[in-house]
């Protein structure tokens, strides 16, 4: 029997930080301006032209390094990472190397390697059908972008799953949007994401080899090139070949993987302390100044608070801390519930619940609070439900019909008769006896201690009440009506 | 005329101050005989006195400077000797040159170098060596020969260069002239086209002390686009010591023992002015500088190693020689390399990228750098005891033209007593001391960061009692 396989993830992701001027130079940061107009000798690489450090830059480095409770080192330096191409203007780039800004830390359950910083190449742009540089007729270069401040995220090799490989930088990118650090957007490539992949027999303690996936330019795309690696390699594996250490481009439109380059085709990069840089040494101040500039309650740490003070579900909770728009609706409906300075009556769990429905409803990507319904009209519905004044799947119809028209759920109730029906509701005992009636052998074997048996005597009563009843309360009337 | 040419920089913008010299006059004097420039000192001469006014009130008097060719002049050719950025025109002004410039200094022209500042004898210029105008034979040292042999010829009232290894110090000493390097960091490095990056420093080439301290007053300073450039403590007077007494100097055993190969005439005058600053009151005693003698070892392996990074960008991409231009970029790069850079840029290039590559890094680079402390070190010991450390400049004075081009070691040799200095990131001196059979040798000075002041004030008590006559250069 050939072994189950674990995936292996790590990341490595750039983020272009949204300082007014480029690292080392004045040249102002922008973006879809005309080619080569924020320029100036020293992100041309001019002879003689030197740089000097941006001090905006750091202090945001120093800020992630904060929020991923990494440790900030006292003195960092920059080194040359050296080698050619027309991006490049001085054939290196400015990067630090072994004594980065930030090392250790951590987001979430995954660990953080380190955090540096660096210099962004500018922008190539091929001219020819494919966009690429192979078979382009021509290929022009926008220093506008040469130079913008980069910081490079390492992660440990702790992601586990495609899935997580989508999540988890979800949750950094909010991360990163809450600091105001980073536009952080994929498609303008403000966030690259890339990804060494390798797998291994599950129990393993042992890296497989590792293949780096580039060129995935939002997380969908991530989730799905990863997952193609994944399966690439398994099947490597599975027919006794062995993974090659390469780098990788993945191709979305053809879910397609193809190499970049082999391991023996590698830079030899020739790292070594930049000369024209002195060591960047973190002061106290730079310290507090970047602590006071911190929001006040990071995405991890409201995923902490929904869980452990209001009992949210860990799936939940963390859903909430990457889609800021999903935990901010979240929060204010549980505030209107506990409106006109009432304690709130709302269970946050409940509630909490109905808004991944919501979000489905509306389109997995719109905010909530655009849509028609109401946060205090959820915490109604989600109130109501707690109450089983209504069941849950009218509750579900209800949602439907809010967001559709919005309004409040109590008269959506009202009008379309959705309320729940109970034991006093007249007409019920009857539904009930004719349950029995239609099968009077699982009625027999309910009496009889199979428990189990009332199963179709309850889907016979919500069918027929179209689930306005709660199953909990049909239980008990049948049980009633049987003399238990 | 003549009497123009002679007066001192200092002399001469004393008159210009005093309206007793008319500064386009003066520089109109200097443009003609730089323009003439049988020693092939001058890549680019300017076309007349600077259209803007007001020089003459300023401290360096509107006496016009030459300028080493890898300073950046906006709109004038900075090719650094270069044939890969030949004709190349920057779009700005080196931060040294435009602080003469507002100081009084308007620019003369530019000066012939070895290319990218690679060499001891400005051989490796790809616009022709440059000769010495002592003997028209012989080499007028490097990488500033061209500064340097305008000022001891009297094509300029003085010049800038820079030093990385001695490239001030000793074609200074081998023109007979005075030659400082700076403190690592006390003048600004932007707009000079690179080669070592954490050893190049700008100084100044004078006829004589007084000018020399003249000028550096006005390029020293923090530059803020210079991240290595420091606020420099205190203040450059003008030098007036007599005397040395109370001055403690130290003779390194390493750098002048039998090995060092310093030739009888340059050690013979060496120790004449050893006696003359006894004379004046300094003692001198011998001292170690134990790790100097693997300087020249440590500096061939971090030199080229910076410049295999800041010669990089000279691609063929965005501006200077391509070649090959539609082949593929590979090929491109190659031919544009191969075809823009001399032998010796070549060979340094491949030495550089050699001490940088994976698995060769520590015992190269990484040892050199430790090595460069242990230097530093010598010379922290060395100040304790010792006001400064003293030894000729260069072990030979001018050799003739070609006659050590087949043999790069014994070129790098020249360098010797000059590069500890420049590992060390001190300060030092090169002072013409008398002549060997015909030929100027000089005199090195080297002290504590910072210690320029001093230095000068040294140097300037010694100049007087030495009495060099540069006449004989300035035909």
């Amino acid at each position: 029997m050939s072994p189950q396989y674990e995936p292996v993830i790590g990341l490595e992701i750039h983020v272009q930080l949204s300082a007014r001027t480029k690292m080392f130079c004045g040249c102002i940061l922008s973006f879809n301006d005309p080619p080569n107009i924020h320029t100036c000798p020293v992100c041309l690489g001019l002879p003689g032209a030197l740089p000097v450090l941006n001090e905006r830059a750091v202090h945001y480095g120093i800020m992630i390094g904060l929020a991923l409770d990494c440790d900030i080192a006292e003195r960092s330096l920059f080194h040359r990472k050296n080698y050619f191409y027309p991006d490049l203007p001085k054939g290196y780039q400015i990067s630090q190397y072994d004594v980065p800004l930030c090392l250790g830390g951590h987001l979430g359950d995954v660990r953080i390697h380190r955090v540096h910083l660096e210099e962004d190449a500018a922008k190539l742009n091929h001219l020819g059908t494919s966009g690429r540089i192979h078979g382009s007729d021509r290929s022009w270069v926008d220093f506008n972008r040469g130079g913008t401040p980069l910081v490079e995220i390492v992660t440990e090799p702790d992601l586990r799953s495609p899935e997580q490989a989508r999540e988890w930088p979800a949750l950094l990118r909010t991360t990163l949007r809450q600091l105001g650090v980073s536009d952080v957007n994929m498609e303008e490539g403000s966030l690259r994401v890339d990804a060494n992949v390798s797998v291994r027999p599950v129990g393993s303690t042992e890296l497989g080899t590792k293949t780096e996936l580039k060129n995935m330019n939002s997380f969908r795309f991530l989730e799905r090139g990863v997952r193609a690696e994944i399966a690439r390699q398994i099947a490597l594996l599975e027919s006794g070949e062995p993974v090659v250490q390469e780098t990788l481009h993945y191709d979305p439109s053809q879910n397609a993987i193809t190499s970049l380059r082999s391991k023996e085709e590698a830079h030899d990069y020739r790292y070594f302390p930049e000369p024209d840089l002195v060591p960047l040494v973190v002061t106290e101040e730079m310290l507090a100044a970047a602590r006071a500039d911190m929001p006040a309650e990071l995405p991890v740490e409201r995923a902490a608070r929904f869980e452990q003070q209001l009992g949210l579900h860990a799936d939940t909770a963390w859903l909430f801390a990457r889609r800021t728009d999903l935990g901010d609706y979240f929060e204010r409906a549980l505030a209107a519930a506990g409106g006109n300075g009432e304690p709130a009556t709302i269970d946050p769990v409940e509630l909490s619940n109905w808004i991944p429905q919501l979000a489905e409803r509306i389109g997995t990507e719109a905010d909530p609070a655009e849509s028609n319904v109401a946060p205090e009209s959820l915490a109604a519905l989600a109130t109501m439900v707690k109450a089983k004044e209504v069941s849950r799947d009218a509750a579900r119809e209800v949602l439907t019909r809010l967001v559709d028209e919005g309004g409040d759920p109590r008269a959506i109730v009202e009008r379309e008769g959705l309320g729940a029906i109970t034991g006093e509701d007249d007409g019920i005992g009857e539904i009930v006896d004719r349950a029995i009636a239609s099968d009077p052998a699982a009625a027999e074997q309910v009496k009889s201690g199979n428990g189990k048996a009332i199963g179709p005597l309850v889907g016979y009563v919500m069918r027929e009440t179209k689930g306005r009843a709660d199953g909990g309360e049909i239980t008990r009337l049948i049980r009633q009506r049987l003399g238990l | 005329m003549s009497e123009l040419i002679d007066l001192s920089a200092a002399a001469a913008a004393e008159r210009i101050r005093a309206r007793e010299l008319d500064q386009a006059e003066l520089f109109d004097a200097y443009r003609e005989r730089a323009e003439a420039n049988d020693l092939n000192a001058f890549t680019w001469v300017a076309d007349g006195p600077p259209a803007r006014n007001g020089y003459a009130d300023k401290p360096l008097g509107g006496v016009p400077v030459a300028v080493k060719d890898l300073f950046c002049t906006e709109g004038v050719p900075s090719q650094s000797g270069s044939k890969i950025i030949e004709g190349y025109r920057p779009p700005y002004t080196a931060t040294v040159v435009s602080k003469l410039d507002e100081a009084g200094a308007p620019l003369l022209g530019k000066t012939n170098q070895d290319e990218f500042a690679m060499g001891s004898s400005n051989e490796n210029s790809a616009f022709g060596p440059v000769l010495n105008p002592w003997d028209r034979d012989r080499v007028p040292g490097g990488s500033s020969g061209g500064s340097a042999a305008a000022v001891a010829a009297g094509l300029a009232p003085w010049a800038i260069g820079t030093d990385t290894g001695g490239s001030i110090r000793q074609p200074a000493a081998l023109c007979g002239i005075v030659g400082l390097k700076p403190t690592y960091g006390a003048c600004s490095r932007y707009g000079m086209i690179a080669f070592a990056s954490s050893l190049d420093q700008a100084g100044p080439l004078t006829r004589d002390v007084t000018d020399a301290a003249l000028m550096f007053a006005q390029m020293i300073g923090h530059d803020p686009r210079d991240s290595t450039s420091l606020e420099f403590p205190g203040e450059i007077a003008l030098p007036r010591a007599e005397d040395l007494k109370g001055i403690r100097l130290g003779v390194p055993e390493e750098l002048m023992d039998e090995d060092s190969g310093i030739e009888p005439g340059v050690r013979d005058n060496y120790n004449a002015t050893l006696a003359l600053a006894e004379r004046l009151g300094a003692t001198v005693e011998r001292c170690r500088l134990p790790h100097a003698p693997h300087a020249l070892s440590a500096y061939y392996l971090i030199a080229p190693a910076e410049a295999s990074a800041n010669l990089a960008r000279f691609d063929g991409v965005r501006y200077g020689l391509r070649v090959g231009g539609d082949e593929d970029l590979v090929t491109m790069y190659r031919r544009t390399r191969e075809a823009g850079f001399g032998p010796e840029v070549k060979r340094r290039i491949m030495l550089g990228t050699y001490a940088l590559s994976s698995g060769y890094y520590d015992a190269y680079y990484g040892t050199a750098q430790k090595v460069r402390t242990k230097i530093a070190e010598d010379f922290s010991a060395a100040f304790e005891r010792f006001d400064f450390i003293v030894t000729p400049t260069s072990p030979w004075t001018a050799f003739e033209l070609g006659s050590k081009t087949a043999d790069p070691l014994a070129m790098y040799l020249n360098d010797f007593m000059t590069v500890p200095m420049s590992l060390a990131g001190t300060p030092a001196i090169s002072i013409p001391s008398g002549l060997s059979e015909g030929l100027p040798v000089g005199f090195q000075l080297a002290g504590p960061a910072f210690s320029e002041g001093r230095l000068l004030d040294a140097a300037y008590a010694l100049e007087r009692v030495i009495g060099f006559d540069g006449s004989g250069a300035r035909k």
